[in-house]
């Protein structure tokens, strides 16, 4: 089989890589008939693709599906045992109204749950390498077991702000964007990881999750207040219990309503106000533009009036995404840095050989791992995810292996911010994920702008503990591969 | 194995050659490089020629992100037709990012191939760097 490679030679990279390991003679034929891969199949971050690439998620959707059950239920009761007596009796324009308030909560659902928020792509080796060799230059030798934390300052109208170094993709984070521990992913203008939506919030998605939540609060009102008028109406024809044997999905809806109503509400009042004043929810947690830390302190980023802050968010020009899910991966361009590469910090020279030996095989024998280890829906994860494992083991089930892999950033980070890690997993309330890094202590109140908050409808279903032991677990196997 | 190592040291040879513009964050969170001259270029281009490239590139990057009445005209649309519209039209950005292309492919064509340069579309880099990859093995 190998005299067949070395008459090719635009494969002369395959040839060397696949002689690195120990591979049988079936894989070089298969490998040849394969299709070339699209690049959501070797993208590094935590995140679920649909529909061959074109819909992109957040890797834990459970929460989303129950958002659209609510919706659609709610909905679906409101059209078939309130609408028909209502557009008797009052007018038929209100059906009218509430389909077009209900189809527009779902496209913008939609919108908001399957669009890339603005994840910013890791880097390639080589500006990885120009970047280190800045910082070297920069700090000297690096001496000692951990590099000194990362950041450059730049002055933003006439504000000092400083940019992160992310450990994970290996870049100089743009100002206002944040890496998120859920999905791994930096993202732009990062305002929050929302598991209503099931993705990030960020600087293509802002809007659509902005008007998401501000025609779910008028569809939630317009369905509230017509429930009750039916429910009257009718008490006062036929009795109130009548009406409650007539129509119990009353009843449900209003209860559903009433609850909702609240926090959704308050949530739109919330990003009202975060709009206005051009700050992410990151921002406004943490008081990074307000005046109690210091005079002089103020947001750069505004535009200095609420008119055009409030078009700039909602009405500006929309950026592409940076990712290009549906492009093919071309085996001789730079691939990013799979997130195997946190293990290489702890200095092993051994550890570095074996990834080094790994990190081809991502790049050059995805498809064949990809097949073997995980269902479609978890095909993202496969390639990086499963080069970690050492090779002779079979693979294991999909739930431990991302966070094996995806955690490696966690081991720097976790000594100097444990603090920050605690909060993530102890908040089970707080539905609204700030990434570990970001969020230094726990805020006083909830960021949905209301004090009633989502916590009792979302308490025990989203387990902290389990999460944490599972990070535990995970972080535990991780410093005895790199010992290896 | 042969090839194995001088596979590695073409590799060498390329990761060595290229030069990097990061971004440039003074402004804010638009899309601007740095016009900083890089000292490893000095010996390929002059520094005028490398300044007006990344000029016009800050240029049309500020162009494609403009907030006015145009852009607010189509985000309105958009929204109006619950963003439907997008699937038969392009947005501005995107118009502008073709024309970055095509710049792009101009100025390596008259300017920087002839002196060994190629200069890739930031797009295809996450809108991070601009980067100058010198062609030291194409002659």
């Amino acid at each position: 089989m190998l005299h067949l490679r070395v008459a090719e030679p635009m494969r002369e990279c395959e040839y060397s890589q696949i002689s690195t390991r120990s591979s049988t003679p079936m894989e070089t034929p298969y490998k040849k008939r394969t299709p070339k891969r699209r690049k959501w199949q070797a993208f590094p971050g935590r995140n679920k693709f649909f529909c061959n690439g074109r819909i992109m998620m957040a890797r834990q959707t459970g929460v989303f599906y129950l958002t659209l059950v609510l919706i659609l239920v709610t909905s679906g009761l409101f059209f078939a045992f309130d609408c028909p007596f209502l557009s008797m009796q009052i007018t038929p324009a209100i059906p009218v109204i509430g389909g077009v308030l209900f189809v527009f909560v779902l496209g913008t659902l939609f919108r908001t749950s399957f669009s890339d928020p603005g994840v910013l792509p890791r880097a390639t080796p080589d500006e990885a390498a120009d970047l280190e060799r800045q910082i070297d230059v920069a700090n000297g030798s690096s001496s000692g077991y951990r590099p000194p934390p990362r950041t450059r300052e730049v002055v933003i109208n006439g504000q000092t702000v400083k940019l992160k170094y992310c450990f994970t993709c290996k870049i100089f984070r743009p100002p206002r964007a944040s890496h998120c521990s859920l999905c791994d992913n930096c993202v732009e203008r990062f305002d929050h990881h929302c598991p209503w939506v099931g993705n990030c919030v960020g600087k293509r998605n802002y809007r659509f999750f902005y008007m998401f939540i501000l025609s779910l609060s008028f569809l939630t009102i317009f369905i509230f207040a017509f429930v009750i008028t039916h429910v009257i109406l009718r008490s006062h024809r036929y009795g109130f219990l009548n009406t409650l044997k007539d129509s119990p999905a009353s009843v449900l809806e209003v209860v559903v309503c009433f609850f909702s109503v609240w926090s959704i509400v308050g949530l739109s009042g919330f990003h009202t106000y975060l709009i206005s004043s051009n700050q992410t929810t990151n921002e406004d947690i943490k008081g990074s533009w307000s005046s109690k830390r210091g005079k002089g302190n103020y947001n750069p980023y505004s535009h200095g009036n609420v008119f055009t802050n409030c078009c700039a968010a909602l009405c500006g020009p929309l950026p592409p995404s940076l990712i290009d899910r549906r492009g093919f991966v071309q085996s001789d361009t730079p691939q990013p840095i799979p997130p195997t590469n946190g293990i290489t910090m702890y200095g092993s020279t051994q550890s570095q050989s074996h990834m080094a030996a790994a990190t081809p095989l991502l790049q050059s024998e995805p498809v064949i791992l990809t097949d073997e280890a995980f269902l479609p829906g978890r095909t993202s994860l496969g390639g990086p995810c499963s080069g970690a494992l050492p090779l002779g083991g079979h693979p294991t089930p999909p739930t431990s292996t991302p966070n094996l892999s995806c955690d490696n950033d966690m081991l720097p980070l976790r000594n100097e911010q444990s603090d920050g890690l605690r909060h993530h997993h102890t908040d089970g309330g707080h539905h609204h994920f700030l990434t570990p890094e970001e969020a230094p202590s726990p805020p006083g109140m909830l960021p949905c702008g209301s004090p009633l908050g989502h916590s009792h409808t979302i308490q025990g279903f989203y387990n902290p503990a389990s999460q944490d032991s599972l990070h535990e677990d995970s972080v535990r196997g991780l410093v005895k591969l790199s010992s290896v | 194995m042969a090839t194995h190592s001088l596979q590695d040291m073409r590799q060498q040879a390329a990761i060595a050659a290229k030069v990097f513009i990061q971004r440039d964050y003074t402004n804010g969170t638009v899309c601007q490089f740095q016009t900083k001259f890089p000292s490893e270029l000095e010996t390929r281009i002059d520094k005028q020629q490398f300044e007006e490239t990344v000029r016009t590139l800050n240029n049309l990057y500020a162009e494609a992100e403009k907030l006015g009445g145009s852009s607010y005209l189509e985000g309105c649309l958009a929204c109006l037709t619950a963003y439907t519209i997008f699937l038969c039209m392009e947005t501005h950005y995107e118009k502008v990012l073709k024309k970055i292309a095509k710049f792009i492919q101009e100025q390596n064509d008259k300017i920087y191939a002839p002196r060994g340069l190629l200069l890739t579309d930031p797009i295809e880099r996450g809108l991070r760097v601009v980067s100058f990859r010198k062609q030291c093995d194409s002659h």
